[in-house]
């Protein structure tokens, strides 16, 4: 599993670098992205679904960090 | 003998204002019509070569959006329009008059933006541009969503876009991204892990029917929450609750009903806005006026535009 470690990163960098992380994976890989509650968690998601993406799932763990589960869309 | 020359304008160009007179003799500012603050790169251009003929060293962006040439002689006041007029760019206007409509980028490439707030302006301002409203200036903003950055609700009438979602629960997979971007908190995850929906809480922005992966949440209806009786100034009042889901293309119908009612209830009272002339003659008044034709969009009841106190701090 591709993990995209996206800590104490804030927005838009996080987004740009989620950009950058996903143009390595072939087409239809699935991905896990870990972002920090509050605003990334709000923004990430939504943008990378306004990419093309196709997001899986998303769940809050023990940490207090979110995992989003997305699969890599090529447009 | 002297030779006297005699200044001549054509005075049809001061009709609707948009003249503003400047602190030195002989100058003025030209304010341009630019609603929704959209100003294409060829117009953009055209406007800076006449400022650089006509006017001063600089330009002022207007806090209402609008291009604003300073230092204006008024003898050049002709050369001026008939210049600009090459581009297509038109003066704006003063006094008590429907100003050019402000609006933010809209939805063509803001990603919140729910509603063409660019289209609305330019209707607005085509339709009812530089309307003689007989008492005071007529201010209208259009905001995308209910981020609201153009402040609609400081208006005489602000519109704010705006969806109802719905969601179909046999397409949600439970991922509570939905619950999770619902800042008013109008969302929570229930106990069948499907997100459970309160409608007072929710200002419609939107965010659930953006986040949602699979299109579970989807518009129910969009349109424009609307606010009517705000203005800023010495005396603000913050606009209340008129209207919802008012059809984009119905807006410039529903300004013109306010128009209507505005200037038959504030004759014989002077230089009065509209904000005032709801608290004196009861928002219910203009509520009824408005339900005999928007009966779906009025809402049932509402209150007076309130009063917001500015001098908060001073003790006297």
């Amino acid at each position: 599993m591709q993990v995209i470690d996206l800590r104490g990163v804030s927005c838009p960098t996080n987004f740009v670098k989620a950009k950058l992380a996903l143009e390595e994976l072939d087409n239809g890989t699935v991905a896990r992205i870990l972002l920090d509650d509050g605003e990334p968690v709000k923004n990430v998601p939504r943008s990378l679904k306004a990419d093309g993406h196709r997001l899986i799932g998303l769940k809050q763990v023990e940490e207090g960090h979110y995992v989003l589960e997305l699969e890599k869309i090529d447009e | 003998m002297a030779d006297v020359k005699q200044t001549k304008i054509d005075l049809n160009n001061l009709k609707a204002g948009g003249f503003i007179k400047e602190r030195g003799k002989d100058l003025f500012t030209v304010r341009l019509r630019v609603p929704g603050g959209r100003m294409s790169v060829p117009r953009l251009k055209k406007i800076a070569e006449v400022a650089d003929k006509f006017g001063g060293e600089f330009v002022h962006l207007s806090v209402r959006q609008s291009i604003e040439l300073i230092n204006i002689n008024f003898k050049d006041f002709d050369a001026v329009v008939e210049e600009l007029g090459e581009a297509t760019q038109k003066v704006a206007s003063c006094g008590a008059r429907v100003r050019v409509p402000v609006a933010c980028g809209g939805c063509e490439y803001n990603p919140n933006g729910l509603v063409d707030t660019q289209k609305s302006a330019l209707e607005v301002d085509e339709k009812l541009f530089g309307t003689p409203t007989g008492h005071h200036k007529f201010k209208v903003a259009f905001a995308g969503c209910p981020f609201d950055c153009p402040k609609s609700a400081t208006n005489d009438i602000g519109f704010q876009g705006a969806v109802y979602p719905t969601l179909d629960k046999d397409a949600c997979i439970s991922c509570g991204l939905c619950a999770k971007s619902c800042v008013p908190g109008a969302l929570v995850m229930g106990e069948d892990s499907k997100p459970v929906f309160s409608n007072d809480p929710c200002i419609w922005c939107g965010d659930c029917v953006k986040v949602c992966p699979t299109g579970a949440w989807s518009e129910a209806k969009r349109g424009y929450t609307v606010r009517i009786g705000g203005k800023w100034g010495r005396n603000p009042l913050v606009g209340t609750l008129f209207a919802t889901f008012l059809p984009e293309d119905r807006v410039a119908e529903f300004i013109a009903t306010v128009l209507e009612w505005y200037k038959e209830k504030a004759e014989g009272y002077g230089r009065v806005r509209l904000g005032d002339t709801i608290i004196r003659e009861g928002a219910k008044a203009l509520l009824d006026h408005l339900r005999g034709r928007f009966p779906e969009y009025t809402v049932a009841a509402t209150i007076a535009p309130q009063v917001i106190a500015t001098q908060v701090g001073i003790s006297r």
